[in-house]
């Protein structure tokens, strides 16, 4: 039980400080999809522990989500990536007087 | 003919208005038309009045209402005219004298390239003025006092390329917006007292109603009669009104508009009939103006302004008179026809000098003008006896009556009459003496002629009008005449006869006239004005017109433009401050804020994970406590 718990809090620390450090926007993207699937590993974990299914159905959700994210994000970086020739996430900071 | 009395106002005024718009080509007959359309007034004036005076004592008052004008729910106003005793004395000195006014400019204003433009404006002026004494009710009245105002105001300013002209045309507009006011709210509170404006109705319902509201009513249209009539307190701007070309003070700031201050008493009997308070505030208004106008002509070089300061004077006694109720009521109105024909005749006269010296008004650059312009002279000294009273002049007759009335009121009234009749002399004389008589100060190239016929005709009738407006008052006609509209009055017998009174008149008359000869044929006159400092306290102060000016700036122009510079600065500071300095402290505190907002989105997700920290630690804390 501990090692599901202290994988996922791995897995969720190394999305974690990947979102913050790196600047690609397909990395950081990815970098997302790990932190929730760090907390998927943590959910269904923590169902198993308590012997019901509704962790198990909350990942369920959250991939669900996570798909439908995968679909938009992606779309904005393509678009981004087309108008200014670049994913760097810093450069996109037009919302900034 | 008096169905259609209203022709007497609408004539002028197509003149006047259609004068206006027309081009150049109305330049050639302008003077023309407006001459006949003021003639037109005064013969269908002449033949209403002959109406009238056919009629029975009683039945001399005609009133017709042409349209309505105003109807609201119990409020009604009628554009209707009266005409009566007191109107049609009015109408035809106005048109009368108007007519003649009109000949004279013809010459006057030969050589003015806008003359069409000046007629316009006069027949403007004698439609106003004609509907001021042709209305019967008080807000028709106004109208009229409003139309003579912007006459009187566009005929000042008539020669506006010049400063003086501009500035004087403004000063008389404000100055006369001030008795406005007054006449404003007299006419309101009519409305709110009796639901009435209608002149004849107001003079009743007054009987009815309280004295203090009598006496406000009273005191509010005075107000009104100073500002048209320039009296005390409201007098500064008639001097100045002398920057208009002559004929319009001899009509309009001497013959006829500043007079409506007059009438408007008159007419409003029943109010002053009512409040003994106000009728003393009349008085002391016309006795105050009588002294101080006298005293400001004594002291004038300037030709147009010594007669100024004595037009001051005349309207103060008629206000004296009408103060006297019932007993000078008649005289007020007969001392203003005769001072209508004299003072008209002086200033026209004062025109046709100006005419032939180059349009110079310094007396002091006159002198034995007698020989040069003989038709002038005469006429002028036919205006002169009439002024200073001399027996048998029309001027004799009605001072004399004022100041007979005025002793029967009260003695010191009747005495500082006396003394203003006094100091007409003298100042008359010296205007005669610095004009007619003593030695030649003439300017190098100025050739004093005498004026051309058009203009000497209106001062021959005008000059034989001053020798016989006395006739009206033959066998106490104009009295009689007059009792319908003004209330009859039971003769006060003095302490001594009339007649000792009248040779008293006389007496300080002559004393008047004999110090001002004296004075100024002992030694020669200066052909300039001596400095102010040489000269006594009394020069000095006449010069200054009495301080009107600096009083007028000190207690009212100074103290308002403070005022408004501390209400500026409280707007500006206070108002504004308070509003822009709040938008200002909002802005500053959203710079504050702008700061976290880095626009790099990693920061934004560090924060994100910060406050998911902080939620976290806050619910184990919670959790845990």
């Amino acid at each position: 039980m501990t090692e599901y718990i202290t994988l996922s809090m791995i897995l969720f620390t190394i999305g974690a400080v990947g979102v913050l450090v790196r600047r690609n926007a397909i990395v950081v993207f990815m970098c997302v999809e790990l932190m929730l699937n760090a907390t998927n590993l943590a959910l269904v974990a923590f169902s198993r522990q308590h012997g019901n299914l509704d962790g198990q159905v909350a990942a369920f959700f959250v991939m669900v989500v996570a798909a439908a994210e995968v679909v938009v994000g992606l779309a904005i970086i393509v678009s981004i990536y087309r108008t200014r020739r670049t994913t760097t996430v810093d450069e996109a900071s037009l919302l900034k007087l | 003919m008096l169905e259609l009395a209203w022709l007497l106002v609408a004539v002028p005024l197509v003149s006047g208005l259609g004068l206006l718009v027309w081009g150049k080509e109305g330049d050639r007959v302008g003077h023309l038309i407006g001459t006949a359309a003021s003639s037109f007034s005064f013969i269908v004036g002449l033949i209403c009045f002959f109406q009238i005076l056919g009629r029975d004592e009683g039945d001399r008052s005609y009133s017709k209402s042409l349209f309505t004008w105003i109807e609201a729910g119990p409020f009604h106003v009628d554009m209707a005219y009266t005409f009566d005793q007191l109107s049609g004395l009015f109408v035809l000195l106005i048109t009368g004298v108007g007519t003649l006014i009109h000949v004279y400019s013809i010459g006057y204003m030969e050589h003015d390239a806008r003359r069409r433009r000046f007629f316009a404006y006069l027949n403007i002026f004698i439609a106003s003025m004609l509907t001021l004494v042709l209305a019967s009710d008080y807000l028709v009245l106004f109208l009229g006092w409003e139309g003579v105002g912007l006459a009187s105001y566009l005929l000042i300013g008539f020669w506006q390329h010049k400063d003086s002209a501009a500035a004087a045309a403004t000063k008389a507009f404000v100055v006369n917006r001030v008795g406005d006011v007054g006449m404003a709210l007299a006419i309101m509170l009519m409305f709110a007292q009796f639901g009435t404006t209608a002149i004849s109705e107001v003079n009743v319902s007054v009987n009815a109603a309280s004295t203090s509201t009598a006496t406000a009513l009273g005191l509010l249209l005075l107000l009104g009669a100073c500002g048209k009539s320039a009296q005390v307190p409201l007098q500064s701007w008639l001097l100045d009104a002398m920057e208009g070309p002559t004929p319009v003070s001899a009509l309009i700031h001497a013959a006829t508009m500043v007079t409506a201050g007059v009438y408007l008493v008159v007419r409003s009997n029943g109010v002053f009939d009512a409040s003994e308070a106000a009728r003393n505030a009349v008085i002391a208004v016309g006795l105050v103006t009588l002294l101080a106008g006298a005293w400001i002509g004594c002291a004038k070089d300037d030709i147009k302004k010594a007669l100024a300061g004595s037009t001051m004077s005349q309207i103060g006694y008629m206000m004296l008179a009408a103060g006297l109720g019932p007993a000078g009521y008649a005289f007020a109105i007969f001392h203003l026809i005769t001072h209508g024909f004299f003072k008209a005749n002086l200033f026209l006269g004062a025109g046709s000098i100006m005419h032939g010296m180059d349009d110079d008004v310094e007396m002091r650059h006159y002198g034995a003008l007698r020989a040069a312009m003989p038709v002038t002279f005469i006429t002028f000294l036919f205006g002169y006896l009439a002024i200073i009273g001399f027996p048998g002049f029309s001027g004799f007759f009605s001072k004399d009556k004022i100041i007979e009335t005025a002793f029967g009121h009260s003695f010191w009234v009747g005495l500082g009459a006396l003394v203003g009749a006094g100091v007409t002399g003298f100042y008359m004389t010296r205007m005669m003496m610095m004009t007619f008589f003593s030695e030649k100060r003439w300017k190098e190239d100025v050739h004093p002629h005498e004026s051309p016929k058009v203009m000497t005709y209106p001062l021959i009738a005008l000059g034989a009008l001053s020798l016989l407006g006395g006739a009206m008052m033959l066998g106490g006609w104009i009295t009689d005449f007059l009792e319908p509209v003004v209330g009859h009055a039971e003769h006060e017998e003095l302490a001594i006869p009339a007649w000792l009174l009248s040779v008293l008149i006389t007496l300080v008359v002559a004393v008047g006239v004999a110090l001002s000869y004296v004075l100024y044929s002992r030694e020669p006159i200066a052909a300039e004005t001596p400095a102010d400092e040489s000269v006594s306290f009394f020069s000095r102060a006449g010069r200054h017109e009495l301080y009107g000016n600096e009083l007028n700036e000190a207690v009212v122009v100074r103290p308002t433009r403070h005022l408004t510079r501390f209400l500026v600065f409280l707007d500006g500071k206070g108002v504004d401050g308070f509003v822009t300095g709040l938008a200002d402290r909002l802005g500053d505190a959203s710079q504050l804020l702008r700061k976290p907002q880095t626009g790099f989105v990693r920061s934004y997700a560090l924060s994100i994970f910060g406050g998911s920290l902080v939620v976290v630690l806050a619910l184990l804390a919670a959790r845990l406590a």
